[in-house]
């Protein structure tokens, strides 16, 4: 019974969040600022055009009555219309999604791999020159704006290794006849690969450090101190006994951490013109499209709650403590 | 309490320095070499910074020669696309990219150690208001919610520093709350309770003074959060027009195709002073916290204070 208790209040904690975020997500845009039309940047716009815009999007109503028709559009999946192509805003949203997503998973997995691999070396050979290169490094990546380094990667490594550094398929694909899927598949991974390993290695650098730190203090736990004397090999200590436990402060990281692997996708997906939801995000800030920088911060802000839900319950999986 | 921590320290061979003792920030600046290097790093950039009146005759934007020129004697960092002096465009930066760390930061800390205060001190329905509050906040990904707000409130400096500021404050209200919680309960409070002492006495005399240190070194720590913020807003083109960061300077070398003119020149010590700072500001912020929060008992940065066994359990001030 206490588990339900558990999943059923982290459940409601999350669905309150998302209302919150929803109403936030009204109140900056339909109250604060100005309106969407009046920013739209648009030239041939007569006043008339933009009144209609407004009785179109129903901003003659009154703030009350906005937010109930928000409210109930969303219910419907509806997030309006984007100003600049008049299409929805959920299909505008829809196919950056489906970019972002393979190159923030590839960039994830990298920096968890690498940091929690240099991060446990760290700790177990600590106070050595490996410790302090892994150290230093982590500190020296976690420091780095990720634009920044995303452009020295573009500077220094991209045409070393001889990979696109712009867009998401090179455009010559497919001319001289049919691509096979195979082809498709290298040329999306090799556009990826530089974007991905900029965000891996921005993350890497937190992640290693964490790491380092729950693994310091784990290693100095009475229990690792009993595997030793029964005589455990280093290994089995370090990654059985000592690894295991120190993965619980991973998971909230990773979970902690969503939201600045979204906010630096934005800017590395600029810097590498890679057409995801950071893109889309700040070409729809460029041309002052209110409609779809609402959406695409309501779907990043509603993907944070999500992961943060699962890093609860998994948490809750993890540590017999919190169920007990 | 303290002579708990420090007894059990001590029976655990553990070395009862300076840095041990909680509330002073002196010892740990001056004895934590992570601490000094981090201070010094830090100190070099606002020199930097209050002297740039007298470094920098003129505007720093002016053209001095030929776009993305090669570093040379006269420009040893060599020209910008707009073929300004790169040493005085960072020079510049440097002024602008502190007053908003520093600036931010300090809105945070005002903002996160009041909500920290009052949720602590008052526990009850105040606490659980405040706390749900600032777990509401929390989820919110602060960097978008930070571009967004800038996209619709408009450029400005003042602008950048309330958005950051207004956002960065969860984690130091919920630390502060935690070690108000802990001051709270120990001995000397109570006692000047009994005495008859006031809440306002309380907070003032006892409990904000045992609590200030830890608020200063997550300041320093959010020094660092803000400026690299400046850089994510500024470099979507939210910034201030009218002034020069470091994140502007990223921009613009980003927006000038400083790439295709392999000019690294425009683009490395931008990014590198942001770096430089970000890891000053970290590490010693980070020394101080290790030091002065006993639940952080292994320090995040230290490589020698491993031995140091946790105290959770004994110390839980939650």
């Amino acid at each position: 019974m206490r588990s339900f208790d558990f999943v059923a209040k982290r459940v409601l904690f999350a669905a309150l969040t998302v209302f919150v975020a929803i109403t936030l997500n009204f109140v900056l845009f339909r109250t604060l600022s100005g309106d969407a039309v009046s920013a739209l940047r648009c030239r041939q716009c007569t006043a008339q055009f933009k009144a209609y815009q407004r009785e179109q999007l129903g901003l003659d109503k009154s703030k009350w009555e906005q937010y109930t028709i928000y409210l109930q559009g969303l219910a419907h999946g509806d997030m309006g219309k984007s100003l600049r192509s008049e299409r929805p805003v959920t299909e505008e949203l829809w196919q950056p999604l489906k970019n972002t997503m393979p190159m923030v998973a590839l960039g994830t997995l990298f920096s968890i791999v690498f940091g929690i691999l240099i991060g446990v070396i760290s700790a177990w050979r600590r106070a050595t020159w490996a410790d302090r290169t892994g150290l230093w490094s982590g500190l020296a990546f976690y420091s780095m704006p990720p634009q920044w380094l995303g452009l020295l990667i573009v500077l220094f490594v991209a045409g070393a290794l001889g990979l696109p550094t712009a867009g998401i398929k090179d455009p010559t694909l497919g001319i001289l006849g049919d691509a096979s899927t195979w082809e498709v598949f290298v040329d999306r991974m090799r556009h990826m690969i530089l974007p991905a390993l900029t965000l891996g290695l921005v993350l890497y650098g937190e992640y290693a450090l964490v790491v380092r730190s729950a693994m310091l203090e784990t290693l100095g736990e009475d229990y690792v101190l009993t595997a030793r004397a029964k005589g455990l090999t280093n290994w089995a200590t370090v990654w059985r006994h000592g690894l295991r436990n120190a993965l619980l402060p991973i998971v909230t990281l990773v979970a902690l951490s969503l939201g600045f692997i979204i906010g630096g996708s934005i800017t590395i997906e600029y810097v590498f013109s890679y057409p995801g939801i950071g893109l889309q995000v700040v070409e729809a800030i460029d041309q002052r499209d209110y409609p779809l920088l609402q959406g695409a911060f309501l779907l990043l802000t509603l993907s944070v709650i999500l992961a943060n839900l699962v890093a609860d319950l998994l948490y809750f999986k993890l540590d017999p403590r919190v169920s007990s | 309490m303290s002579a708990a921590i420090q007894g059990t320290a001590a029976a655990e061979g553990v070395d009862v320095s300076a840095a041990r003792r909680p509330g002073s920030i002196r010892s740990v600046a001056f004895h934590e070499p992570t601490a000094i290097a981090g201070l010094a790093i830090i100190g070099i950039f606002v020199l930097i910074a209050l002297l740039s009146p007298f470094l920098l005759p003129g505007d720093p934007k002016e053209k001095v020669g030929p776009i993305f020129e090669h570093p040379s004697a006269s420009h040893p960092l060599g020209l910008d696309g707009g073929g300004a002096d790169m040493v005085k465009l960072l020079i510049a930066g440097t002024r602008v990219s502190l007053l908003v760390g520093f600036c931010a930061a300090l809105v945070s800390a005002l903002i996160g150690g009041t909500v920290g205060l009052f949720s602590g001190f008052y526990g009850g329905k105040t606490d659980i208001a405040l706390m749900r509050m600032t777990d509401y906040v929390i989820v919110i990904p602060d960097i978008p919610l930070m571009i967004v707000a800038a996209a619709l409130f408009g450029r400005s400096l003042t602008n950048i520093i309330i958005i950051i500021g207004i956002i960065y404050w969860t984690t130091t209200a919920r630390l502060i709350r935690a070690q108000v919680k802990s001051v709270r309960e120990r001995v000397y409070v109570k006692r000047a309770r009994a005495l008859g002492a006031g809440n306002r006495r309380l907070i003032f005399k006892h409990v904000l003074p045992q609590v200030a240190p830890l608020l200063i070194a997550n300041t320093v720590l959010l020094v660092a959060y803000a400026i690299f913020a400046e850089t994510f807003i500024t470099f979507l083109g939210l910034g201030d027009p009218s002034v020069i960061s470091w994140g502007r300077l990223i921009e613009n070398a980003f927006t000038d195709d400083a790439i295709l003119n392999n000019a690294w020149w425009a683009i490395v010590p931008p990014g590198l002073c942001v770096t430089l700072v970000v890891l000053g500001a970290t590490l010693f912020g980070q020394s101080l916290e290790d030091a002065l929060n006993p639940r952080l008992r292994v320090g995040h940065l230290s490589v020698r204070r491993f031995k140091v066994r946790p105290l959770r359990g004994k110390l839980d001030s939650e």
